[in-house]
């Protein structure tokens, strides 16, 4: 993992001085809010419908036990116990009191974390493949370059004031699993046939109500160039992206409007000139950052093989435990989706077990993934049994990964001052109506995603299933849409037809369902079923 | 540097980073400016292109760069492509300054500042002093975080 040297923690310290410094001066009635809203939330703090809510960056996604407690902590100290993980790959506390903010940043800060950039429009949070480093599937571990981008853009003068907000991936494998091509700029590391490793860049995707995905803008960049690339795709997009209609002001929009090829004329002209600047850092940087990212200290001999004589443990190692590179080792996700849950909330104590795991057992590392759970990527396959036992004790042994019941649910009406409908009671209400695991085993992959209005922070035109929380006449009404994908084979959802109710748009998930197991082929998702038949015969069960 | 109790002196930089006089010709508009071949000095609008006056900068000894809205950043790129074309004459943001955005502008190349409204001059000082490092290398003297590490 990345640990900050002076430079970077010297920068984090004096950005908790000044926000204290522009919180002053707004309580003192220096700033109008008008002023002050684009500075709080280039800190992360949003005005929610009843209180303010702070949302705490993950770089990456990536932390280690130490900085989980102090997540645990900021719960207890200053929220009502409990923090609710994002599609951003970062993590939210709902209750802050803004006297108080400056403190939490101060707390943040004394285990090289920070809130910065987590929102405005400006560069986000960069995200990336929640198994870097583990998966069987790499390249390469794209952290690295993860980090330097967010070095380079970090009060990046040139790009604090963009037409709207930036949000960058970078992945290392062919599986996409941070939805790449749907970032405004997704990075895909890849080997080329002359053996060497560079980028792909995508750039013009986004969800939102104009759901795009991202096209190819350069087919190959050389590591070496990423960050100068990158400073001309975003300089072009800050000089012609639109301002004149907030809706349209994504850099999705101009790419749309005036073509790929086009954007991508225009970027490699401002690069001739860029990469003259001197912008790029020479190898020298980025070998010190892919230094931290070096594979942790793996034991050697531990047994490759785990007794699965356990039932419940077996069911739990089936749906929740992933194949890592190194023999010996698996990857963990911890569902934050038991039923009866808020998808992503965590209380501070299982916070707390997650850290303490982390640091027990899995080489201190724990990640965030898009989908609202979290991960150990380095563990023993010798002390899965007491993970899992530790986990089921802390309620985090949910055995629902990518099942029907592993919801990705934005905050919605209970929480978020642009929603229109609620998305926490409808994620509830369908992992009620599945409960039964075995059915929900056989229904097999399914991700289902839930936004409560059309920002579609809750991913819904990605989902297989996706339902997207309308207000029609002052009634919360549902859309409800299929055959998202995030994935490699990235996919928009289309709307099935009129809107539904609460109760109603579950019966229709459930007729959907009915609709798939008597259609499916060997083999065949949810999603696959529904792009070889189509729209039609769901439509007709759904509607008829 | 300006003295910050100075009165809006109509388009006077009340914030000057520069040592040499202040530039007395007004600003003329971009259109003027092309119907006038002797002028030193223009004003580039937010939605103008900054490239345009490249083959001129030789001439130019002021550019007052327009920030309609706070939020409107297409300036600081015009900032920075003047500079990385080589123009060395007094870059000026004009309009909607804030306090909390000077430092970045300042980073971008601008050296002088007319906001259109007061400025708390010892808040700005505090905002300009903050950062002891710059993480990317921009349009100013700053050198780089990376620099430093690696010399
Ligand atoms: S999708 Fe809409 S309702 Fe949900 S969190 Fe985003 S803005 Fe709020």
């Amino acid at each position: 993992m990345y640990r900050y040297d002076e430079y970077d923690q010297a920068a984090v310290d004096a950005r908790v001085e000044e926000f204290r410094d522009q919180v002053n001066r707004r309580i003192s009635g220096a700033m109008s809010e008008d002023q002050f809203k684009p500075l709080r939330l280039m800190n992360g703090l949003y005005l929610q419908l009843h209180a303010y809510m702070l949302r705490v960056a993950v770089p990456y996604g990536t932390l280690d036990g130490r900085q989980m407690h102090m997540l645990a902590h900021i719960a207890r100290k200053y929220d009502k116990g409990y923090g609710h993980f994002t599609t951003r790959q970062n993590i939210q506390y709902n209750w802050i009191k803004l006297d108080q903010a400056a403190d939490i940043l101060a707390e943040l800060a004394t285990v090289e974390m920070h809130a910065i950039q987590t929102s405005g429009n400006c560069i986000r949070n960069i995200s990336s493949d929640q198994f870097a480093g583990a998966a069987a599937d790499e390249v390469e571990d794209p952290r690295p370059w993860a980090e330097l981008l967010r070095q380079w853009s970090t009060f990046h003068p040139e790009f604090s004031y963009l037409p709207r907000k930036f949000k960058i991936a970078v992945i290392g494998a062919d599986q996409d699993r941070a939805a790449m091509r749907l970032h405004d700029i997704g990075l895909q590391l890849y080997r080329n046939d002359a053996g060497e490793v560079g980028f792909r860049l995508f750039a013009g995707g986004g969800m939102g109500r104009t759901p795009m995905i991202a096209p190819v803008i350069r087919d190959w960049l050389p590591k070496q160039d990423l960050l100068s690339y990158v400073e001309a795709c975003l300089r072009v997009y800050n000089r012609h992206g639109r301002r004149d209609n907030i809706y349209k002001a994504r850099i999705k929009i101009l790419v749309h409007e005036i073509g790929a090829a086009e954007y991508a004329r225009q970027v490699e002209e401002e690069w001739a000139h860029v990469k003259t600047l001197g912008l790029d850092p020479p190898a020298a940087e980025f070998e010190r950052i892919a230094a931290f990212f070096a594979p942790p200290a793996y034991e050697a001999g531990v047994p490759d093989t785990v007794d699965l004589s356990d039932p419940d443990f077996r069911l739990w190692v089936d749906q929740n435990v992933s194949a890592h590179k190194q023999p010996g080792y698996a990857v963990v996700t911890i569902s934050l989706k038991p039923r009866e849950g808020i998808p992503g909330d965590a209380s501070a104590d299982q916070i707390d077990v997650m850290a303490d795991l982390a640091e027990r057992y899995a080489h201190n590392e724990l990640r965030v993934t898009h989908a609202q759970n979290i991960v150990l990527p380095h563990t023993p396959k010798r002390d899965l049994y007491a993970i899992w036992q530790a986990l089921d004790a802390a309620g985090l042994a949910t055995p629902n990964l990518d099942l029907i019941s592993d919801i990705i649910a934005c905050p919605g009406l209970d929480y978020c001052a642009l929603a229109n409908a609620r998305s926490i009671p409808l994620a509830q209400k369908i992992a009620g109506r599945f409960a039964d695991l075995d059915r929900q085993r056989d229904l097999g992959e399914i991700k289902l995603k839930i936004s409560g209005g059309i920002n579609a922070c809750g991913h819904h035109h990605a989902g297989h299933i996706g339902i997207l929380g309308v207000d029609r006449k002052g009634e919360e009404n549902y859309q409800l849409l299929f055959g998202g994908s995030g994935a490699e084979d990235a996919s928009l959802a289309k709307i099935v037809g009129p809107g539904f109710s609460e109760d109603g748009v579950v019966d229709a998930i459930e007729k959907a369902t009915d609709v798939y197991l008597a259609n499916r082929t060997e083999g065949e998702r949810f999603l696959d079923t529904y792009r070889r038949v189509g729209m039609a015969p769901f439509k007709e069960a759904i509607y008829g | 540097m300006g003295d910050p109790d100075q009165s809006d002196l109509g388009g006077e930089p009340r914030l000057r980073f520069r040592d040499d006089e202040p530039h007395e010709e007004p600003a003329v508009t971009l259109d003027a400016f092309f119907g006038q071949t002797n002028a030193t000095a223009v004003r580039l609008e937010s939605d103008e292109d900054a490239r345009a006056l490249i083959p001129h900068i030789g001439q130019l000894a002021l550019v007052e760069v327009a920030f309609p809205t706070f939020r409107d950043g297409r300036g600081y790129s015009a900032a920075r492509i003047l500079r990385e074309a080589g123009y060395t004459g007094e870059l000026r943001a004009q309009g909607d300054v804030l306090v909390d955005q000077i430092p970045l502008m300042r980073r971008c190349g601008f050296d002088a500042f007319a906001p259109q409204a007061d400025i708390d001059r010892k808040a700005l000082d505090r905002a300009l002093g903050r950062q002891p490092y710059a993480s990317q290398k921009a349009a100013d003297a700053a050198v780089p975080v990376w620099r430093r590490r690696h010399g």
